[in-house]
């Protein structure tokens, strides 16, 4: 398969593992891979055991399923017990566990719940249904956000009356300054390729000048991913580098990006495990109130109560491996997720329970 | 599914013919040695490319019986439908039993019809339960030994990728086919062409990876795979690449997976490329000493991971 096949080639991939090892020098690096999917690329493609042993990568807070806070997904529940309403969600939260409940567990019990591939589905689910109101469960990243302002421009122009969006959408910038500043030392980046797509380089600039830390925007293949730490290793001073030229440039995609700033705003956000970060979700803008859920329905949900002993925090912080909390694979595993970081795809811990117990 | 069938089912039904847990269960009655299998069917949609729930209701369960060394004699037919479920789509059903049914050789000989209220099933679902001779003695996981080859008889994925294309309405460049199909003839030439194949399954719910962890779980020894030579069509690994999918887990209906000694390795092969539904047939992998009680894989980048049993969320009502 054309752009896949090319990047999974053995001999590529060996030759650039044998370019990080010459490019050491003698140093040990830590690096932090953002996005979900690059941790769940590194562990199927089998990467870790072809890099040195002086490259340690830690996984980060890219999954934006692993990141929102359990009082969403307790929202998300009661805005499903309303009559006549239909929850449209991707099908990675329906797992996610909320406080007392999950998605799945209320769509057992009756309620009007659905997974969609993407908001074109939910809104042809709202045409369908003229009687109920379609609320769409908005989490995601820079990647998935323009698709959702879209739909909301599409729906005020139909004069769809019964579709909103119940937003939870984060922004990648300053949480990795959160980072950048935090705990963990970390050397550098392995940028989510997809989201820079759509922001282009230039937000992720300060990480370099001002964190002085290596940043490289890479793809999601297994000789994307080497050439990236490849890169990363050979920069003499810290900066933002285009690995995913193919997909990613420096510009990004200002007519999504433009999308994102007329039905959005920037606000504060929780994060998961993580905390509150100022400018790093985005809100629905009061011109478009009528598409809002929440403002729609007021939603009101008793404190969200955190799962004892759960580290997914700590694993979105790369403070942890996923493995060094005391409830992975004993009480919490795919079948029985605690932490999101478990039930999510794109979960760190989802990622290590799958491909890692063995220890190979 | 695993971990609910041993809690709630095998802890008050458990005997010694029911925890070999084969796709059949294998037991003498007199002189005669039989296999005995049932399955369910649920498959949604009812009609997909290459199948349909009536097609795959015959050859789910002469499969069942063919990889446990059986020639399929007899099968039960119950069927349970909602209210109002079309007469044309019934019909087309039941032509495609008969068809099936004939093509594998067996009779269906006894059956039931329950009919339920609007909406108490989806349409029409199907159980059939089958009888059959053994052959071949002896299959079984406890014949496995280090060295031994594992054989796919054509490439995965195709039934999952058909059914969840039709069922989401999602077109992919290369079309994709059901691979459901009657492994008997495949595996009688298979069979005959060794003394020494060890254990043969049909990689259904839970694909490949599922039935090699079943293989390998509390066993002495591991088995390991190697990416490059699994047959996986152009289509399947298009929808794979566009839905997230590991085809590793991706049910297929008509494939068989066939454990052999090294030295009949060359012979099995032979005997299944032979057969029109094995010309895809592959060696995927090894059995091995090393990681006891697991599966992995040589990745074609040139890594090395853990293939886990499929945990989580399946894709539902592939089957």
């Amino acid at each position: 398969m054309k752009y896949i096949d090319e990047f999974r080639d053995r001999r590529l991939v060996e030759r650039t593992a044998s370019g990080i090892r010459s490019a050491l020098l003698g140093r040990e690096y830590r690096f932090m891979e953002v996005c979900g999917t690059h941790t769940m690329s590194i562990f199927r493609f089998g990467l870790r055991d072809m890099l040195p042993k002086a490259i340690e990568l830690l996984s980060g807070p890219g999954c934006p399923v692993c990141v929102t806070p359990c009082e969403y997904i307790d929202k998300a529940i009661a805005v499903s017990r309303i009559k006549n309403v239909i929850v449209t969600t991707f099908g990675d939260m329906f797992r996610v566990p909320g406080s007392r409940s999950t998605l799945e567990l209320e769509k057992a019990k009756g309620r009007g719940i659905r997974t969609v591939y993407s908001t074109l589905d939910a809104l042809s689910i709202a045409r369908k249904n003229p009687d109920k109101e379609v609320i769409f469960l908005g989490v995601g990243f820079e990647t998935t956000i323009p698709t959702v302002a879209r739909s909301i421009l599409i729906a005020k122009s139909e004069g769809l009356k019964n579709y909103s969006v119940l937003s939870a959408h984060k922004t990648m910038p300053r949480a990795l300054q959160a980072l950048a500043s935090g705990e963990r030392n970390i050397d550098g980046f392995i940028l989510p390729g997809h989201v820079c797509a759509i922001t282009g380089s230039g937000p992720f600039g300060f990480l370099a000048s001002k964190f002085r830390k290596r940043c490289v925007i890479s793809g999601f293949e297994p000789s994307d991913i080497m050439q990236s730490i490849l890169m990363l290793v050979r920069q003499k001073k810290p900066k933002v580098e285009i690995q995913y030229s193919r997909i990613t440039s420096r510009s990004g995609n200002p007519v999504a990006r433009r999308a994102i700033d007329v039905v959005f705003e920037d606000a504060p956000s929780i994060w998961r495990g993580i905390g509150r970060i100022p400018d790093s979700g985005l809100n629905i803008r009061k011109s478009f109130s009528s598409f809002d859920a929440e403002e729609k329905f007021g939603i009101k949900v008793k404190r969200a109560k955190e799962p004892v002993g759960c580290r997914c925090g700590d694993v979105l912080k790369g403070i942890c491996i996923p493995t060094e909390c005391r409830l992975f694979g004993k009480v919490c595993d795919p079948d029985h997720p605690i932490g999101a970081c478990m039930v999510s795809t794109e979960g760190a811990c989802a990622a290590y329970y799958k491909y890692n117990r063995g220890n190979v | 599914m695993h971990s609910l069938i041993g809690s709630v089912f095998m802890k008050e039904l458990a005997n010694d013919i029911l925890l070999k847990k084969g796709d059949s269960a294998v037991f003498n009655i007199g002189k005669s040695k039989l296999a005995f299998t049932t399955d369910s069917y649920v498959v949604k949609p009812i009609f997909f490319p290459g199948g349909d729930i009536g097609s795959l209701a015959v050859h789910g369960t002469v499969n069942d019986l063919a990889v446990c060394g059986a020639k399929p004699l007899y099968i039960s037919l119950a069927i349970i439908m909602e209210e109002g479920f079309g007469a044309k789509d019934l019909s087309k059903i039941v032509m495609s039993i008969k068809k099936a049914a004939g093509s594998s050789g067996v009779k269906v000989v006894t059956g039931d019809t329950k009919v339920v209220e609007r909406g108490s099933c989806d349409k029409i679902f199907i159980n059939t339960s089958g009888v059959g001779e053994i052959y071949y003695p002896g299959l079984s996981a406890d014949k496995i030994k280090t060295g031994d080859a594992v054989i796919v008889s054509g490439p995965i994925g195709d039934h999952a990728i058909s059914v969840i294309s039709k069922r989401e309405g999602i077109s992919f460049g290369t079309k994709v086919k059901s691979d459901s199909a009657s492994l008997l003839r495949l595996i009688r030439k298979a069979l005959g062409s060794s003394r020494e194949i060890r254990f043969m399954r049909d990689p259904t719910r839970g694909g490949l990876a599922t039935t090699l962890n079943e293989i390998t779980s509390d066993r002495s020894f591991g088995i390991a795979l190697e990416e490059s030579q699994i047959p996986v069509s152009e289509g399947v690994r298009e929808a794979c690449e566009l839905l997230g999918f590991d085809p590793l887990y991706l049910a297929c209906e008509g494939r068989a997976v066939i454990v052999v000694s090294a030295k009949d390795t060359g012979k099995v092969l032979r005997a299944v490329k032979s057969d029109r539904f094995g010309r895809g047939a592959a060696i995927v992998g090894r059995v091995t000493g090393e990681y006891k009680g697991k599966v992995y894989i040589n990745t074609r980048s040139g890594g090395k991971r853990l293939v886990d049993m499929l945990s989580g969320e399946q894709l539902p009502r592939i089957c």
